[in-house]
């Protein structure tokens, strides 16, 4: 098997191939794998007894058994895996999850995929694809009880707008490890969304590539981590067309003294990605004492010749003094905090325009933090 | 009929210097229909007061006694005192991201009167409360003091106010950093209240602008941690003229 040599960047992956052999064991000291409590992911390592991720067939979703697919989607992405994980399980999942939005349809409901698998560790293959001029919305419910070891290619195709909002609620004991590659079509525009609420460890490796000038990627997230929960998000947005934007927002509140979360942001602005905007975002909001939030922005220019390059990262204590204002008008200290938490996400939730979608995210992430009590007060004044 | 009774109050702020000293003896009254200003020197401790009253974290009583028609204040929590009926109007009101003025103020209303305003009333109360002191209704749909320019937190302050209907309201230099149109208008806003309600106020201020819209019963003059003359409203014009300078040993001491 042939190992395709990556871009000679820092931040690019360092193998592309989706030959197994190619890639060496993580052990946890190599970068990538540094934060990740590998010795807890072992067998998502070597290729077992695995099942594959399914979801129920509907318009738009059909089940492609594996050797079927000529995985059109995976090459207009251009998309190789680049570690063990992804390597296993393009070569092991016996089924794709395929999710197909024809050219020039505009979604106006949107589209529930829900995933199960069938064994306590499964591979998960999914693609989706926008056609040229399309639009809608996914949402992939990821809350199953077993543990996922999955790729998400996604390929967004001219001026098509794709949402896709990935949903990880599923028991404190659930694993996950993903890797999204999503490709953004010239003109178009692509709006990711991860709310991770559950599970022991998610790890989550999101990449974005354009395929053509004046293509936008949004990618915003909202982590909740509390007791021993593992969150960790690797975003690499390689800026190598002209004319892109990219915006990057992840926010995570954490409590408890074994939470940990990691955020990495990457941005590699190519020569040729002139007149590029970008920026990343990182917020973290540490509830009590004990939890740990690492954030590292890398942003690697190769050309000044961009509109706009920016990044920010910021962890904080929870602040005192808004608990001390919401309580002397008489809201309870339970109260004031939820309320403080909930305030926090809502610039990303803001951003997930169905009303009924947005309702059921607020609630997952309210029943997190122990609000339902006040959830119809609020939605009252909300409508 | 609401009486606040303060009684040789002491009060330290704990730092990592140690333990410092602000209040030393405060005795005061307020009560319901009657208006009490405090005034004093920067650094007298008037902030303190108002703080140590609401329940602020950063201040330890030492001594003396807050009452709040025989209940001990001291032994409340901060929620419990603001719905013992005891309200803040802060100098510095706190930006909370992410949380509506609408959704803030019905919460605070929900709490405070033990349950939720009957919507169709309750947008209309808020609507008149909201025209009183000239205030935009898409002003409702911004966060909670985030990017509020010093007039409209103040105004915001006083908004809260009129909604929660405290017994007792203390107004800490509600004044400071309002131009005459805006203290015109908040002034008037605590005037309607007070008339409203029959509600005690303890305005803290240092200066005298206020007094001009503001008529209080009785002056108060704050320096070094206490109270060191009290007097009608004429006091507040002799302090307009002299300043507080003959209180300045008092501050030092």
């Amino acid at each position: 098997m042939s190992t395709v040599e990556a871009p000679p960047s820092d931040l690019a992956p360092r193998v592309l191939s989706n030959d197994p052999g190619d890639h060496e064991t993580p052990h946890g000291r190599e970068e990538e794998w540094r934060f990740t409590p590998v010795a807890k992911l072992g067998d998502f390592f070597d290729a077992g007894q695995r099942g594959s991720v399914t979801a129920a067939p509907s318009e738009f979703v059909t089940m492609i058994p594996a050797e079927m697919e000529s995985s059109t989607v995976e090459k207009a992405a251009h998309w190789v895996a680049s570690d063990l994980p992804s390597a296993l399980a393009r070569t092991h999942a016996t089924s794709v999850v395929s999710v197909a939005i024809p050219a020039e349809r505009e979604v106006d409901d949107i589209v529930v995929v829900d995933l199960a698998g069938s064994e306590e560790l499964n591979y998960g293959r999914i693609e989706i694809s926008a056609g040229a001029f399309s639009k809608a919305t996914v949402v992939l419910r990821l809350d199953m009880t077993t543990d996922v070891s999955g790729i998400v290619v996604t390929d967004v195709a001219d001026q098509a707008a794709l949402t896709v909002l990935a949903l990880y609620d599923g028991p404190r004991t659930s694993r996950h490890v993903w890797q999204w590659a999503t490709t953004v079509g010239r003109d178009a525009s692509f709006l990711g969304l991860s709310i991770a609420l559950g599970g022991s460890i998610i790890r989550l490796q999101q990449n974005v590539r354009y395929a053509g000038p004046g293509g936008s990627a949004e990618l915003l997230g909202a982590f909740l981590a509390s007791d021993e929960q593992f969150q960790e998000f690797r975003i690499f947005v390689d800026h190598n067309e002209p004319h892109c934007v990219s915006n990057v927002v992840f926010k995570g509140a954490l409590s408890g003294a074994q939470a940990h979360t990691v955020w990495i942001g990457d941005v590699h602005v190519r020569r040729e990605a002139v007149g590029i905007e970008t920026y990343e975002l990182n917020r973290n909001l540490l509830l009590n004492d004990g939890p740990r939030a690492d954030s590292v922005p890398n942003l690697e220019l190769e050309t000044g010749d961009v509109v706009s390059a920016g990044h920010a990262s910021a962890t904080g204590r929870f602040d005192d003094e808004q608990l001390f204002y919401l309580q002397s008008r008489g809201i309870t200290e339970e109260l004031a905090r939820q309320l403080v938490v909930r305030g926090f996400f809502v610039d990303v939730l803001d951003k997930v325009t169905d009303a009924d979608l947005r309702r059921d995210v607020i609630r997952r992430i309210e029943e997190r933090i122990g609000m339902e009590a006040i959830e119809q007060q609020l939605t009252e004044v909300d409508a | 009929m609401s009486t606040l009774q303060i009684t040789d109050l002491h009060a330290s702020v704990v730092t990592d210097a140690g333990e410092t000293p602000i209040l030393k003896g405060v005795d005061l009254t307020v009560e319901s229909g009657r208006t009490q200003a405090v005034m004093g020197p920067n650094g007298s401790g008037k902030s303190t007061l108002a703080y140590v009253i609401a329940g602020h974290p950063k201040y330890t009583v030492t001594q003396g006694s807050i009452t709040l028609d025989g209940e001990d204040v001291l032994d409340m929590s901060v929620d419990e005192r603001a719905r013992a009926g005891l309200f803040l109007a802060m100098q510095y009101p706190v930006e909370v991201p992410g949380v509506s003025v609408s959704n803030f103020l019905r919460t605070s209303a929900t709490s405070i009167r033990g349950e939720a305003p009957k919507l169709r009333t309750w947008i209309g109360e808020v609507k008149e409360a909201m025209a009183g002191l000239q205030m935009d209704g898409a002003f409702a749909e911004r966060n909670v003091n985030e990017g509020f320019s010093g007039g409209e937190k103040k105004r915001h302050e006083i908004l809260q106010m009129s909604l929660l209907k405290p017994k007792i309201a203390i107004l800490d230099e509600t004044d400071s950093g309002l131009d005459v149109d805006a203290l015109r208008v908040v002034s008037e806003g605590v005037n309607r209240f007070q008339e409203d309600s029959g509600a005690g106020v303890l305005l803290i201020t240092h200066y005298t602008r206020i007094l001009r819209y503001i008529t209080p019963d009785v002056v108060n003059v704050f320096a070094g941690g206490r109270i060191v003359e009290t007097g009608g409203p004429e006091l507040a014009e002799v302090l307009e003229s002299e300043g507080y300078e003959r209180f300045a040993d008092l501050t030092k001491a």
